[in-house]
């Protein structure tokens, strides 16, 4: 099986002198083999862990069908599993750490790849590169500590100006969907910045020395020029983005407030796909409370599949992802 | 009122400039909150047991995470024994092998891996071993960990063997070496230190992972033995810890956190400062 496959993947690139055959000799066709075998469980390993996490939500997706995804009710004692709040709370913690993060993120990126003397631009940078190496639990550990109670102290002035909107209305204990979307924001930060910058770096120089040339100021070189030169890379490194902080799961549970319950209020709080798996796999009983865990991490799986795949349509044009 | 214009766009200028200046000072001033935050807390926290001692029973004070610390160091094993074979093998089929078509399908499942979610993972490893055996192991945890290496691994050991000139590739070949030869003899000692920095990047990133452990390798107040049994791992630990009712916890929480980072971190300082130079090098 696996001898038959070499033959033929090695028969399609026109390299004549490295056939199956022409590489009998010197022990070639050992190691193209076992590089081979090495890549091919790569295949394996993706294709299992799709098909283990549909096998395993077979229970869960034989009794509630399309439902799960939009109902509300989660009652492990009733037996009853709707994910909606979990993806609710998803949604909007992304969004705003989204909301959060491509401004800062993007006006930093612009800054480090075209407004900083170069050395602060490295040394900035390298800084930005370590953020993005700092483990998400560490995160979760300073959001439990610091940051909560640092929100707890910017709450009131929030209220006041923005009480009036039904975002910012409710009690508020701290752990919220608002907590997990700034700790997600600050997570998020470093990932926009080192792809968006060097997007920003990719742009050809005579594209700045005509603007500059024209008598464009260098913010409006950048802006009007440089950036939208760079739009479609930028646009990529916020999916990217967007998919790491739809999976991100240590940080958002220990800030999220772990409450399924959908409510209009950011202050609340709520829950979100990866939180919930994170907390209740362990202390799931029954088969189909599993089950419908095991379905929320395919619901998961799904969701970062498409927005990366979107993120990579984006990064296709720029350079650095041209394979 | 021409002057009035260019006053207004010096000044958008300038504003503009002072503006993303402060998001990219925003962004780093978040690293140093981060480290300085848990340098004074983590470090005031720290003391000799908990490197030496067993967590001690709930409501008692003292005890250490040495357990912990073995069993990251044990589940660290496990993953780059999964790993990194596949991933360092799979990166030398791409950049020595690859034809176009099936190259690319590997090319795309690795990025599609990458993108799974690490609780995902988790739960991968989770059907793949626990289920089976019906017990928690060190076993699923260093599987989950393993798989999470795998994409980092191809990419990095890929990028690393293309970057050797082909020149050496054919200096090999003119002298007689078999492709194999050549590779197992030329181009991977060329591309040794990229791809042994490769890893250890990649096992620092994993070292951190909390979300696959939770219920594979799950976690253990005692020493565990073997590769059958639960093991805690520190992001275990620190979780645990963080959300737990107890100040003695929590300090130990800021503990085992500021180990961590400074491990973490002082592997990616030294893997950027080698491949740093060996650009300068190239050059």
């Amino acid at each position: 099986m696996a001898a038959s496959s070499t033959s033929v993947t090695s028969a399609g690139p026109a390299r004549p002198a490295q056939n199956f055959w022409g590489r009998l000799r010197g022990g070639d066709e050992i190691a193209y083999l076992i590089t081979f075998i090495a890549a091919a469980s790569i295949l394996l390993v993706t294709t299992l862990l799709v098909f283990e996490l549909y096998v395993n939500s077979h229970l869960s997706r034989a009794k509630f069908g399309w439902s799960f995804l939009t109902t509300s009710t989660w009652d492990p004692v009733a037996d009853q599993f709707g994910a909606l709040p979990f993806i609710y709370g998803t949604a909007v913690t992304s969004f705003l750490a989204l909301l959060i993060g491509i401004p800062l993120g993007v006006g930093a990126a612009i800054f480090l790849a075209e407004l900083s003397p170069p050395k602060i631009s490295d040394a900035l940078t390298f800084l930005i590169e370590l953020l993005a190496a700092v483990p998400s639990v560490i995160y979760g550990l300073l959001g439990i500590f610091v940051l909560v109670p640092i929100l707890r102290l910017v709450e009131p002035y929030l209220r006041a100006v923005l009480g009036w909107t039904p975002l910012f209305s409710g009690p508020f204990y701290g752990v919220s969907l608002f907590s997990a979307g700034v700790v997600l924001s600050v997570m998020i930060i470093p990932f926009i910045i080192s792809i968006s910058r060097e997007v920003i770096l990719a742009v050809p120089g005579d594209q700045r020395e005509g603007a500059l040339a024209l008598g464009a100021t260098s913010w409006e070189t950048v802006w009007d020029v440089v950036v939208p030169y760079a739009k479609k890379g930028i646009i990529g490194s916020i999916f990217l983005a967007l998919a790491r902080s739809l999976g991100e799961t240590m940080a958002v549970t220990m800030v999220i407030g772990n409450d399924p319950k959908i409510k209009a209020s950011l202050f609340a709080p709520g829950y979100s796909i990866a939180a919930v798996i994170a907390n209740e796999f362990t202390e799931a009983t029954g088969k189909l409370y599993t089950s419908a865990l095991i379905e929320l991490g395919l619901v998961l799986f799904a969701l970062t599949i498409v927005i990366n795949g979107l993120a990579r349509l984006m990064l296709v044009g720029a350079d650095k992802y041209k394979a | 009122m021409a002057d009035l214009h260019t006053l207004r766009r010096k000044t958008v200028n300038a504003v503009m400039l002072t503006v993303t200046g402060f998001c990219a000072l925003f962004a780093t001033g978040t690293l140093l909150f981060i480290l300085g935050y848990l340098f004074a807390h983590g470090a005031s926290s720290l003391s000799w047991a908990f490197f030496t001692k067993l967590p001690t029973p709930v409501g008692e004070a003292g005890g250490g995470m040495a357990n912990a610390i073995v069993g990251s160091g044990k589940l660290l094993l496990l993953a780059t024994a999964v790993g990194v074979p596949i991933g360092f093998l799979g990166g030398v089929y791409l950049a020595e092998f690859g034809g176009t078509t099936f190259s690319y399908v590997i090319r795309y499942v690795t990025d599609l891996l990458n993108g799974v979610p690490s609780i995902v993972i988790g739960i991968f490893a989770y059907t793949l071993i626990v289920l089976p055996q019906g017990h928690f192991s060190t076993l699923a945890g260093g599987l989950g960990l393993g798989v999470m290496m795998i994409p980092i691994a191809v990419r990095s050991s890929e990028e690393f063997l293309r970057a050797v000139p082909n020149s050496l590739r054919e200096g090999a070949m003119a002298l007689g070496a078999s492709k194999a030869k050549s590779i197992l003899t030329v181009v991977i000692p060329a591309a040794k230190n990229g791809i042994m920095t490769g890893i250890m990047l990649n096992l620092a990133r994993v070292a951190g992972e909390t979300a696959p452990l939770l219920f594979t390798s799950f976690g253990n107040r005692y020493w565990s033995s073997g590769w059958e049994q639960p093991i805690s791992a520190l992001p275990v630990m620190i979780f645990t810890y963080a959300i737990s009712p107890y100040q003695d916890w929590h300090n130990q929480a800021w503990a085992a956190g500021f180990v961590l980072l400074t491990l973490v971190l002082a592997v990616n300082i030294f893997a950027r400062a080698v491949l740093a130079k060996k650009k300068h090098v190239a050059r």
